[in-house]
């Protein structure tokens, strides 16, 4: 059990606790505070997973979000993830992490012989390879491709954790916590602004754990606590650590993704994983500093060769040593930081520098401590497969294309610094272009787009001194802007060591007659050659050649790739970096979980739902809901093992013969008051309304501009300035706004108020023959006669004691009442009509019955109006004024609308009188002519006729009218069905429409 | 997401909005005339800049008021919001 590279006492881990956990099935420990990363290389393990293209073995590589190789499947907290980043998760209690992209084990992985094949696996190979013959396709290139492509294995359990959204609002955003992060939101705290400060590692202050600098006499970590200590103790201030900000949107908008409880052993039943911030800033400091990126050389990516800074991160932070003997390759001074610590901690490090030798505070102090220091020295490539075992190095010449003296040296891992890169990320996505900035071989925010100001690292200061300076001015003067009160604050003394200057240098020549493989990147396996192969193809855009050879793709994003790309295809382009641009930069900026972008917006609250004041009810009586849009509406009441077939046949015969109620309270309801409404209503019906009396109700019918039909439905007068619209269920909100439009903009001038009443009336649909007598028994005080109370007759009238409306309007085509109360009312409603409707054989019925009694009625609905049609094609033609204006009228006297073959509604009938005909289903003249067959038009609704007892449908089609007693085939590809029809009228029952006036 | 300053109630998340297309298009008056190339204009002819564009939104999860934005359809900066009463210029 013991842990042979944990150091005794460097760290900020918690000692006193001992996590266990499993890799690959072997039984490990680690502390609180470790990282998957951090006690798996405590335990000397380093061959994590396999790489993506070639299955060569690969270890850690960085210590946090530019890590390329360590993504591994962990299951945890009983669920199970894929490529999590073994560098940023935190080691808890029984968590359990495998390998990836490896088979049969990480050891010994088949996958492999793709890394001894590679010269057939050159760049753009899956472009040429899998392109003949194509019938290879789908049977064995796709599948192939699929099973080796991805990483690690999605679930697909349901994933049981609750994830949160969150819309926060600040003066300041900081995104990170390192030294100019911290300045930055303390100065802007103490001018009084709202400030939200997001660290993304656990631990606030950045480079301020690892750096051996000094603050006010204080060590950078200590000074980091004490800053983070005062600002938790802020009211205008939040700190959330395990945060990123991971995008930056338009108008000053970021994202930030915070893992809430991942770290936690236990936590309450609400507390989410993860929560998603939306946060709005007025300004935003960007202080994501740097990463480090490699110097390229041969088998650089042989497990145990690490970033130089990781290394330290390792040291400093979890107290573990990547190695016992390391190499250190670098190209500039602050790797010899990693070597001091090394030597710290009674470990002798090699340093291979690529500059000459020449002096600076960091190599006289190294040199002093007597660390063996090779100037002019490169390493040529790594030996070892599953480990690194030593590494070939040499002498580099004056031009640096070649080398010498080669000897071969022991070592266990090689720690690499080829300089910084900004993280310039959440700049770009801003929208800031950037520039190119000679002195640090990278690119850095230019002028500002949107608000974000760059400060330290991530704006190319590499000095503490600096980005001190940088973070209080920044965060002073953009706070002092917004809450207009200036504190002065001191700017603290520094004491850091002073970096001489770096050398350009980032890529080892080949050695002769040897053809290593040397990774520019390593997450999708591309290497110099792959790059120099796309160029020689002719790919020139840095983009092309991104998606050409996959360069900088995949969950890393290219983080330590990149530049050194860039740098290649300048060398071979005898261009400079600037001019070979840089790839775009997209969120996230690193992988977040689908659950989160989801939050709770899954299952029952992906969108609000909508119950009558009627559901309980429905509910207690087996009622069979179905979605119309948010609402819950009953579909059928279900009686014994009755089929949704036979139940709304029962339920639309007893309509048809006794009376049934039905709960349309779902219908959009929009309440019209002012002189002017009438000549609105004029304007917006297709039919005439000038006329119509106080107490009467009219069927209308409203056009989008273009001709189609929007929508229809009744509207009554109650009073002489009042009416009272109502809209289809699904339709409702559109036809608000477009009253609004028209009101607001078209016909200001029009003294007219709309406000939706939708949810205000509960409403109850009374139909049948019988349905007269029901009303009379409900308003025993009401004349409810056909002479009091005609079609399309209103009145008021109080029901057992409530108010009520009566409407006499019919869909089922029936003698038909609808009655409103106000939405309190509606459960008692429902229950007296339930009551006194039982001596009339009265049962309730559901929207597929209702369905069922308007097509057979010919009545048009949704699946007529369909976007498509105008009022001649649904036979409503006769609503159409010829003497006034209205919405859409200019539009009716289109050719194309008006020609004698122009599609019409019709009715169909299977000649078998007995094969129901799948509705979408397609009508054609010959079943089984050649494809496409010539289509002439499509059902468009269907139901079982309780009048006739036999099928019925609804259809639009080419020259309708004039096909009526022809033959011809319904058709549905979908349900493999081809059923012969006959063409008759739409209106198959009541074709004069008597019922409804009885 | 944008940040639309509704006339009425202050700045609020495009979430609350919904956008209306060119605010600039005006529809023939009622009970007049109209060509079939004017009606046309009207109902299917739509310009689509690069740049300024003053355009209709409204702000349904809010007051109910279309309101006109001019916003750059290429950076998505706004430059102004007003009233439908009011001009932009």
């Amino acid at each position: 059990m013991s842990q042979p590279f944990r150091l005794n006492k460097e760290g900020l881990i918690n000692r006193n606790k001992k996590i266990s956990f499993t890799f690959n099935g072997k039984k490990l420990f680690g502390y609180e505070g470790d990282t998957i990363a951090s006690a798996l290389i405590a335990n000397g393990i380093h061959l994590v997973g396999r790489s993506f293209k070639y299955h060569r073995p690969r270890g850690f590589f960085g210590a946090g979000v530019e890590e390329p190789n360590a993504k591994l499947q962990v299951e945890f907290n009983g669920h199970s993830e894929p490529n999590v980043n073994a560098t940023e998760m935190e080691l808890v209690e029984g968590l359990s992490a495998t390998s990836q992209n490896c088979w049969p084990s990480v050891n010994f992985d088949v996958g492999a012989i793709n890394n001894f094949l590679k010269m057939f696996f050159p760049a753009g190979f899956y472009y040429k390879t899998f392109m003949w013959p194509k019938s290879f396709w789908y049977k064995i290139y796709e599948p192939f491709i699929r099973k080796a492509a991805g990483l690690g294995v999605a679930s697909i359990e349901k994933d049981k954790e609750r994830y949160e959204h969150k819309f926060e609002y600040c003066d300041l955003l900081v995104t990170g916590s390192g030294p100019s992060g911290l300045a930055s939101a303390y100065a802007a705290a103490k001018n009084g602004a709202k400030v939200i400060l997001a660290e993304d590692k656990p631990r606030f202050g950045g480079t301020l754990l690892t750096d051996d600098v000094s603050i006010d006499n204080l060590s950078g970590k200590d000074w980091a606590e004490k800053i983070i200590t005062e600002l938790k103790s802020m009211p205008n201030v939040t700190v959330k650590n395990r945060s990123q900000v991971f995008g930056y949107y338009d108008h000053n908008m970021l994202v930030m993704f915070e893992r809430v409880s991942d770290h936690l052993e236990t936590k309450s039943k609400f507390t989410p994983r993860q929560r998603l911030w939306y946060i709005r800033a007025k300004e935003t400091i960007l202080s994501t500093g740097s990463i480090e990126r490699p110097i390229v050389f041969g088998n650089n990516d042989t497990p145990g060769i690490f970033l130089s800074a990781a290394a330290k991160e390792y040291m400093k932070v979890y107290g573990v040593l990547v190695g016992k003997k390391p190499l250190i390759f670098t190209n500039n001074d602050s790797a010899y930081e990693t070597a001091l610590e090394f030597k710290k901690n009674n470990v002798e490090p090699i340093i291979l520098d690529t500059r000459e030798e020449h002096s600076s505070e960091l190599i006289d102090e190294a040199k002093a401590k007597g660390i063996d220091i090779r100037f002019s020295h490169g390493v040529i490539v790594a030996n070892g497969y599953k480990k690194v075992k030593s590494a070939k190095i040499g002498k580099l010449n004056k031009d640096k294309n070649s080398f010498e003296k080669i000897e071969t040296i022991e070592c266990d891992c090689i720690c690499v610094s080829g300089f910084w890169t900004p993280s310039v990320h959440l700049a770009s996505q801003s929208g800031n272009k950037l520039k190119y900035e000679e002195k640090i071989d990278a690119f850095i925010p230019d002028k500002k787009k949107q608000h974000e100001t760059s400060v330290g690292a991530a704006n190319g200061s590499f000095t503490l001194e600096e980005s001190l300076k940088h973070g209080f001015e920044n965060g002073s003067n953009l706070s002092a802007k917004i809450t207009e009160t200036k504190t002065e604050i001191s700017i603290p003394n520094v004491n850091e060591k002073k970096y001489g200057a770096h050398d350009k240098f980032w890529c080892m020549p080949l050695p002769k007659n040897e053809n290593p493989k040397r990774f520019v990147d390593f997450q999708n396996d591309v290497s110099v050659s792959d790059i120099e192969i796309a160029l020689r193809e002719g790919y020139r855009s840095i983009e092309h050649v991104k998606r050409y050879t996959t360069l900088g793709m995949a969950t890393d994003q290219g983080r330590t790739s990149n530049l050194n790309g860039l740098q290649l295809v300048s060398n071979i382009e005898n261009k400079i970096v600037p001019e070979v641009g840089h790839t775009t930069f997209r969120p996230p900026f690193t992988p977040i979980t689908i659950g989160t972008i989801v939050g709770r917006e899954v299952g029952m609250e992906y969108m609000p739902t909508r119950k009558t004041p009627m559901h309980e009810w429905h509910e207690k009586n087996n009622a069979v809901f179905v979605d119309a849009g948010a609402w819950k509406r009953p579909r059928y009441y279900k009686q014994g093992s009755e089929t949704l077939f036979e139940a709304s046949k029962r339920e639309a015969k007893n309509v048809r013969e006794n009376v049934g109620i039905c709960d349309v309270t779902t219908l959009g309801k929009i309440d019209i008051k002012g002189p002017d409404a009438a000549e609105f209503l004029n304007r917006v019906y297709t039919n005439a309304w000038m006329k119509l009396p106080v107490g009467k109700a009219r069927y209308g019918l409203m056009l989008r501009e273009d001709g189609i039909v929007m929508d229809d439905g009744t509207t009554t007068r109650i009073s002489e300035n009042h009416y009272h619209m109502t809209t289809t269920t699904a339709q409702a909100a559109n036809v608000l706004s477009h009253l609004e439009y028209y009101l607001q903009i078209v016909w200001p001038e029009l003294n007219v108020n709309v406000v939706s009443t939708t949810e205000q009336w509960a409403g109850a649909a009374i139909a049948g023959p019988k349905s007269r007598e029901m009303l009379s028994k409900l308003y025993p005080d009401l004349d409810v006669s056909n002479e009091a109370l005609p079609f399309m007759g209103y009145k008021e009238a109080e029901f057992f004691g409530v108010p009520s409306r009566i409407f006499r309007i019919s869909f089922s085509g029936e003698l038909a009442y609808e009655i409103n109360v106000k939405s309190d009312h509606g459960m008692f409603m429902w229950e007296k009509m339930m009551e006194v409707g039982k001596e009339f054989g009265n049962q309730p019925y559901g929207t597929e019955a209702l369905s069922t009694l308007r097509i057979e009625m010919g009545h048009v609905a949704g699946p007529e109006l369909d976007g498509r049609t105008i009022p001649s094609d649904v036979s409503l033609n006769g609503l159409v004024s010829k003497k006034k204006d209205f919405i859409g009228k200019n539009s009716l006297g289109r050719e194309a609308f008006n020609v004698e073959s122009r599609q019409k509604i019709v009715g169909l009938i299977p000649i078998d009188r007995k094969s129901s005909i799948p509705e979408g289903s397609h009508i054609v003249q010959d079943q089984n002519a050649k494809l496409p067959n010539p289509k002439l038009g499509h059902v468009s609704s269907s139901c079982w006729s309780v009048e006739n007892n036999n099928p019925f449908s609804l259809a639009i089609m080419k020259d309708g009218k004039n096909m009526i007693g022809k033959k011809f085939f319904a058709v549905s590809p979908l349900k493999n069905k081809s059923i012969e029809v006959e063409v008759i009228s739409s209106h198959y029952v009541d074709p004069e429409g008597k019922r409804v006036r009885s | 997401m944008l940040y639309i300053k509704c006339p009425y109630c202050g700045l609020r998340a495009q979430k609350e909005f919904s956008y209306g297309g060119d605010a600039t298009v005006k529809r023939p008056n009622i009970n007049e005339e109209v060509s079939s190339e004017n009606w046309d204009n009207f109902v299917y002819m739509r310009k689509s800049p690069r740049g300024k564009h003053i355009e209709l939104w409204q702000h349904i999860a809010g007051c109910r008021q279309w309101i006109k934005v001019q916003r750059d359809t290429a950076t998505h900066e706004i430059f102004q919001t007003a009233k439908v009463t009011e001009e932009i210029r």
